[in-house]
């Protein structure tokens, strides 16, 4: 498809959002918090963060469906409070739930959407066989939506989402509930629009989605934004190259005391437990080699007449900024 | 993929009429009637088919109703399938869809302001009404043999019928986006059925000098303004409401519950 609107390098931010705020009616707190972040044209952008993190309703004011209460959220260099009609030529966006028109077939759905967006009939005609022969929809291309699965659902609305050429592309949690081979189907249709310089703002609560997909990741949390930047820069930061977690049947022995005794190691630098009710589960951050640090470990957990159940060496990822950032798991 | 714009040419792709933006949403709402056009028929045309075969056929034929009756219930009948259509055109997709399936998301993210969606819903809703109307003309000479008619009515009928429509549409709207999901039920049948009886349909409001407070209470229904504004369209000799009273209400009517309906329809439609 034609992307004749790119310019590339020194035009205005695909997505810019200053202190944004949108406190919903009857709420006691900001849905979101004075968020700021730009997005560069042909970027992929993810939004990182748990449910209710304020990352939906970024989305929802950024595709004019919220309005927001402060602050100031442009698209294409367009303010999307200020003039909502030409926001809605720019964006397209792919939702959490299934929302496609139960009454026409898969091909009506993507042609009645260009209708919508004034694409001209030769026009949508070419652009919906095109897309459903890539999106593997062209022999289910007259059957109903009510006859698709979820991955199916998903594929039928971002070729619908990309009829009327958008230049920002918002995913709502794209892959939620999919299995993992419609997963992995989105994931590559993620990364063919990267490679074509669509603009992609994704939300999602799965580290290894924005990781993967994401060129920057904004982490999320009680609707403010706790870090930016690129997935390498994010774990970068953190102390410890790499980390070893460990599982502990602790037979009795104060939690207390041996998190603290782990802390103490000659080389770790960190210690975080993670949540867990029938044992100790830590996250050691080290300096030096996780694997060299496993005898040291299982020796101190042996001292306490503790169990060591389950080791894992790993390098830093996502959820450990996360956790870093908010003391608490990503789920 | 190479050219290269100005920053403010690469913001605005080609601005799109929003008349044909409107339109296109329209055309899918009436492709899709189209598509069920048997159906929709069979859901618009069986109540007042009914209500024509035994009010206005079998208790005459008994004996129960004077002969005249049906010059009264006729028009009144055409109203009734106006406006209910139109209302139910409007209210229930609009619940199902705010509620459950979200189908009409795709249509408020068109470039056109969100108010002109709600406004094609009345549009579309006020068409299936009319159509529905016209309907009733060839199913009243079916079932009652012959039906008033007059063709220097035909100005004031067609006007009647389409601010009945419409009006019967904005309530629709207001209904459609005010009643929550779950209450539905209850409030289709506290408000329609009311809304049916109390709307001058099956009697002239005019002879209900007798039971006043029951004149009052029509007086107070849209319903009953359309159905005396057809009388006096197609059957003058019945007495009926003076016709500019009715198009002034009805006009009236129509602004008023259009302009409520569509703040509704914005304050589900934007959060």
């Amino acid at each position: 498809m034609d992307r004749e609107r790119d310019t590339g390098i020194g035009s205005t931010p695909a997505v810019e959002v200053r202190d944004l705020v949108k406190r919903y009616p009857k709420s006691p707190v900001n849905a979101v918090d004075g968020v700021s972040f730009a997005v560069r044209r042909g970027e992929v952008f993810g939004l990182l963060g748990p449910n209710g993190a304020g990352k939906t309703t970024t989305v929802g004011i950024l595709t004019t469906r919220v309005k927001p209460t402060s602050g100031v959220a442009r698209v294409g260099g367009v303010d999307v409070a200020a003039d909502p009609v030409a926001a809605r030529r720019l964006v397209a966006v792919v939702p959490q739930r299934n929302n496609l028109d139960r009454s026409l077939s898969i091909r009506q759905n993507l042609l009645f959407h260009a209708a919508y967006h004034g694409v001209p009939a030769p026009e949508r005609a070419r652009r919906a066989a095109e897309l459903l022969t890539e999106f593997g929809l062209a022999d289910r291309a007259d059957d109903k939506p009510d006859m698709f699965s979820g991955g199916q659902a998903q594929r039928v609305m971002v070729a619908r989402a990309l009829m009327h050429n958008p230049v920002v592309l918002f995913l709502d949690e794209p892959t939620t509930g999919l299995d993992p081979a419609a997963r992995l189907f989105v994931w590559d249709r993620v990364a063919d629009l990267k490679a074509r310089d669509v603009t992609i703002v994704l939300t999602t609560h799965d580290m290894d989605e924005a990781a993967t997909l994401a060129d920057r990741v904004g982490i999320m949390d009680h609707g403010r934004l706790l870090a930016l930047d690129t997935p390498a820069a994010l774990t970068r930061g953190l102390p410890g190259r790499t980390t070893l977690e460990v599982a502990v049947a602790l037979n009795g022995a104060p939690a207390e005391d041996l998190l603290a005794e782990l802390a103490a190691l000659h080389g770790v630098e960190r210690v975080e437990p993670v949540a867990a009710p029938e044992e100790l589960r830590a996250r050691l951050y080290v300096a030096g080699d996780a694997p060299l640090m496993v005898a040291p470990v299982a020796g101190l957990v042996a001292e306490h007449k503790a169990e060591l159940t389950e080791v894992g060496i790993g390098t830093p990822s996502l959820e450990d900024v996360f956790i870093q950032l908010t003391g608490r798991a990503l789920r | 993929m190479t050219a290269v714009e100005t920053p403010a040419a690469t913001a605005a792709p080609a601005p799109v009429g929003r008349a044909r933006v409107f339109l296109a949403v329209l055309r899918r709402d009436l492709y899709v009637t189209g598509r069920e056009l048997p159906v929709f028929l069979a859901q618009v045309i069986l109540q007042p088919l009914f209500l024509l075969l035994v009010f206005g056929r079998v208790l005459t034929d008994l004996g129960f109703t004077r002969p005249g009756y049906t010059e009264v219930l006729f028009p009144g009948i055409v109203a009734m399938t106006a406006v209910l259509t139109a209302l139910q055109s409007t209210a229930f997709p609009l619940v199902i869809d705010f509620s459950f399936t979200k189908e009409i998301e795709d249509r408020l993210l068109a470039p056109m302001p969100v108010g002109m969606v709600g406004l094609e819903k009345i549009v579309f809703a006020a068409m299936r009404a009319v159509a529905a109307a016209v309907v009733m003309f060839p199913v009243g000479v079916l079932v009652l043999g012959s039906i008033p008619w007059r063709a220097s009515g035909v100005p004031l009928l067609a006007t009647i019928l389409v601010l009945g429509s419409v009006v019967g549409a904005a309530l629709g709207l207001i209904l459609g986006t005010a009643v929550p999901v779950n209450r539905i039920n209850v409030i289709f049948a506290l408000i329609l059925t009311p809304l049916l009886f109390t709307g001058a349909s099956q009697y002239p409001w005019t002879s209900l000098d007798q039971l006043r407070w029951f004149q009052v209470v029509t007086a107070c229904n849209p319903l009953t303004y359309v159905s005396e504004g057809m009388r006096a369209a197609l059957e003058p000799t019945v007495p009926h409401i003076q016709p500019w009273i009715s198009v002034l209400v009805l006009a009236t009517c129509l602004v008023v519950f259009t302009a409520v309906g569509i703040r509704l329809f914005l304050r589900r439609a934007i959060d």
